[in-house]
């Protein structure tokens, strides 16, 4: 069986990558399951999304414990533990990344030793970016060895049959091209010795222990600790201020961000709180004065790299 | 027939599309709604031939679906979970009624602390209502048993509502390979609602939900209803046959994998129960005599059944995927009163819990599961129920209990 798992944020496409590359097993005879998981869904939060492929009846279930074959859409989610992106990742398992960094920088950066590959893409593509679900399906199918081109083309049309043809192109070409460039690698994903009963890893069962009903309410204690939370991990873009343009109403901007994430200092001068905005560009549209503008993460940190969302977050 | 990959949500939607359902009362809540969401997207391009309608509440919901199976009217339903509780007052009062419609629930945990994961808490408190229930493990399951579902319910020996169950996020949203009758072909299996002396006629009205008083009249009513429940088993035997003749796909009462040569048998139910079939297969690989028993019908529950079935086993091991608090495993309960005194009965019937709000139950685990019952066998003493939790585990809810300033004292002493 093949056990594929890709990583990435809500409104990436992971769980349409899932659908495409599942749908193609699917057409070249496997047995398929794929699915998605996610709690609250939200766009920016982390999500993955699961395939499992066979030539016989898939009785598995949930999530994949010990992957082939892991893809991180988002490679600022490698180093979110939340995220679970290395979750079962050992020596024989293949991990694709999307990033401009070399595949050594990552080994040597997350302490692994299997295959790790990356897929480059161009600098400050904002274009490229909203396109990662695909690129990993297109790379993905290419891994396997085992999809051929026109099933992959196949299975992108009959999942995106509900979008128009230019969109459907667009997304066939990220896919193709991803694919080409994972001609090397080709046929790289192996699949992994299936655990037996007679020799395993016992699970270290306790005795779950009696606590009052002041521990086991479940109930939190904490105040204002979701300060502590930096929401700001889930921008993919993020709203940048022109103070050129800002009339300084002191109030639109601020009261429209829904997540209160918009001080004004007494100077009247509106500073948007990166660690726990969003990027849901509320506060952009509502702008009167258009001084809002949009930019992708990797481009603020070029401009400004002391502003990060995450202290040790890459991005 | 066409084989496409569709979700456990999907095939629901299939399920209600393919019985032809005319009146669809409907309420979003996760894990469900994409199955409304298909059949009102359906009814949107005209596709389906239904009316959708968007009631208040789960409560309201029920209300009209039996309203309106009682004027003749073939209605499909969904919920789960809370939605599922918010409208247990109507689950118990229709069944009273009489009144034959399907009901999916997607299984959720239920609050509190609330969650979005499986369990079967949610279905099994419908379990008294009077609402026969059949419990899915597969995607193809969904779809097959909601047809076999509409026969069940409106056969003149049961008339009830039957809840088809499946499990949030393992089924809802996992697509599998699944094959999709011709719709002529199931106008063939299921054929006209016929409900015989229900109707709404203004010249000629009828009055359901009578009151009665006095016990005597109340137990006859009572039992009638038990006993219509209990003809659910032969009727579905019925049915079974005669969709296996016409779709080639077995569905039996109780689900039987290699059980019939085992010393050792698992039991559960619904979606977890192929992760079972797995384990299965590889301890089998080394030499073990195992199987799987899983009941689909669980109301009306497979009493005679299970005892033929384990009569001789060495020992059993009852996977509840629920907790009746202060008693344990529903299943296994239910199991043992089935069992108890019976010849030949096995006597072990061990009780585990895993799977609660969706816990993952591993390989390993199955594994470990065989060998303590094994054991329990060899030394003859019934294990005490275990709540599958590893230390691992406990960690994590230490670690979450700090972060919540929840002050662990006494903590030291009582792990």
């Amino acid at each position: 069986m093949y056990r594929i798992r890709f990583h990435g944020r809500g409104g990436q496409g992971m769980k349409t990558a899932s659908r495409i590359l599942g749908t193609a097993f699917f057409l070249e005879g496997y047995e398929v399951q794929d699915a998605p998981r996610y709690g609250a869904e939200r766009r920016g939060a982390p999500i993955f999304a699961y395939v499992r492929a066979a030539k016989q009846t898939i009785h598995e279930r949930g999530v994949i414990q010990q992957p082939d074959l892991v893809i991180i859409a988002d490679e600022s989610l490698a180093s979110v533990s939340s995220a679970g992106t290395l979750i079962g990742i050992d020596k024989h398992c293949v991990l694709l990344i999307v990033s401009n960094e070399s595949p050594e920088s990552w080994k040597h950066r997350l302490n692994l030793d299997c295959t790790v590959l990356t897929l480059a893409y161009e600098q400050l593509d904002i274009h490229q970016i909203s396109y990662a679900g695909i690129v990993c399906t297109g790379a993905a199918a290419r891994l396997t060895g085992i999809i051929s081109n026109e099933t992959l083309q196949r299975a992108i049309k009959q999942e995106l049959a509900a979008f128009d043809e230019s969109v459907v192109a667009n997304n066939l070409h990220q896919a193709l091209d991803a694919y080409k460039k994972m001609a090397e690698h080709e046929a790289c994903v192996q699949k992994s010795q299936e655990i037996s009963a007679d020799n395993y890893q016992a699970p270290e069962w306790i005795t779950l222990p009696f606590d009052d009903a002041n521990i086991s309410a479940p109930a939190i204690h904490a105040s204002a600790n979701s300060v502590q939370i930096k929401t700001g991990l889930w921008r993919s873009f993020r709203p940048v201020i022109d103070y050129q343009h800002c009339k300084h109403c002191w109030w639109i901007c601020s009261t429209y961000c829904p997540d209160g994430a918009i001080n004004v200092d007494d100077s009247g001068q509106p500073q948007i709180d990166y660690d726990h905005c969003k990027g849901c560009m509320v506060c952009v549209a509502q702008c009167p004065s258009h001084a809002i503008s949009i930019i992708p993460e990797q481009q603020a940190e070029v401009a400004a790299p002391e502003v990060t969302a995450i202290p040790g977050d890459k991005r | 027939m066409n084989r496409v990959l569709l979700t456990g949500n999907g095939a629901a939607a299939w399920g209600a599309r393919l019985a032809q359902a005319e009146y669809i009362p409907a309420f979003p809540i996760t894990p469900q709604t994409e199955i409304i969401e298909t059949l009102a997207q359906w009814i949107d391009q005209d596709k389906m031939t239904a009316r959708l309608v968007t009631l208040e509440s789960e409560h309201s919901m029920i209300t009209a679906a039996a309203a309106a199976a009682v004027t003749g009217v073939r209605v499909f339903s969904a919920t789960s979970s809370q939605g599922l509780l918010y409208a247990m007052e109507m689950i118990y009062t229709v069944s009273g009624w009489r009144a034959p419609f399907v009901l999916v629930n997607v299984s959720r945990g239920l609050a509190s602390p609330i969650t979005l994961e499986p369990d079967h808490n949610d279905v099994l408190a419908a379990r008294d209502s009077g609402c026969l229930q059949i419990h899915c493990s597969t995607c193809q399951e969904v779809l097959d048993n909601t047809l076999i579902a509409y026969r069940l319910a409106e056969d003149p020996r049961v008339r009830l509502p039957v809840i088809v169950n499946l499990d949030g996020f393992y089924l809802s949203f996992t697509r599998e390979p699944v094959l999709l009758p011709e719709i002529e072909s199931v106008k063939n299996f299921i054929g006209e609602y016929n409900p015989e002396n229900m109707r709404f006629r203004a010249h000629e009205p009828m009055s359901h939900a009578v009151a009665v008083l006095g016990g005597a009249p109340y137990s006859y009513f009572r039992y009638q209803t038990h006993l219509a429940v209990e003809n659910g088993l032969a009727v579905y035997d019925e049915l079974a046959k005669e969709f296996e003749q016409q779709f080639g796909r077995e569905y039996g009462v109780i689900e039987n994998y290699f059980a019939d040569d085992a010393d050792y048998v698992f039991v559960m139910m619904d979606s977890f129960a192929t992760k079972a079939k797995d384990a299965v297969d590889k301890l089998r690989a080394t030499g073990w005599a195992i199987g799987l028993l899983r009941p689909r019908l669980i109301r009306p529950f497979p009493a005679e059944r299970f005892r033929t079935l384990l009569s001789g086993k060495k020992a059993v091991a009852v996977i509840d995927q629920n907790i009746s608090m202060g008693m344990g495993g529903v299943l296994h309960s239910e199991l043992c009163t089935a069992l108890y005194g019976q010849p030949q009965t096995p006597e072990i019937v061990a009780s585990f819990i895993g799977g609660l709000g969706g816990r993952d139950i591993t390989v390993e685990e199955f594994f470990e599961i065989a060998k303590s019952i094994r054991h329990a066998d060899e030394i003859n003493q019934t294990p005490s129920p275990r709540l599958l939790y590893t230390e691992t585990e406990l960690r994590e809810i230490r670690k979450l209990q700090s972060l919540a300033n929840v002050k662990l004292h006494g903590f030291g002493e009582t792990s």
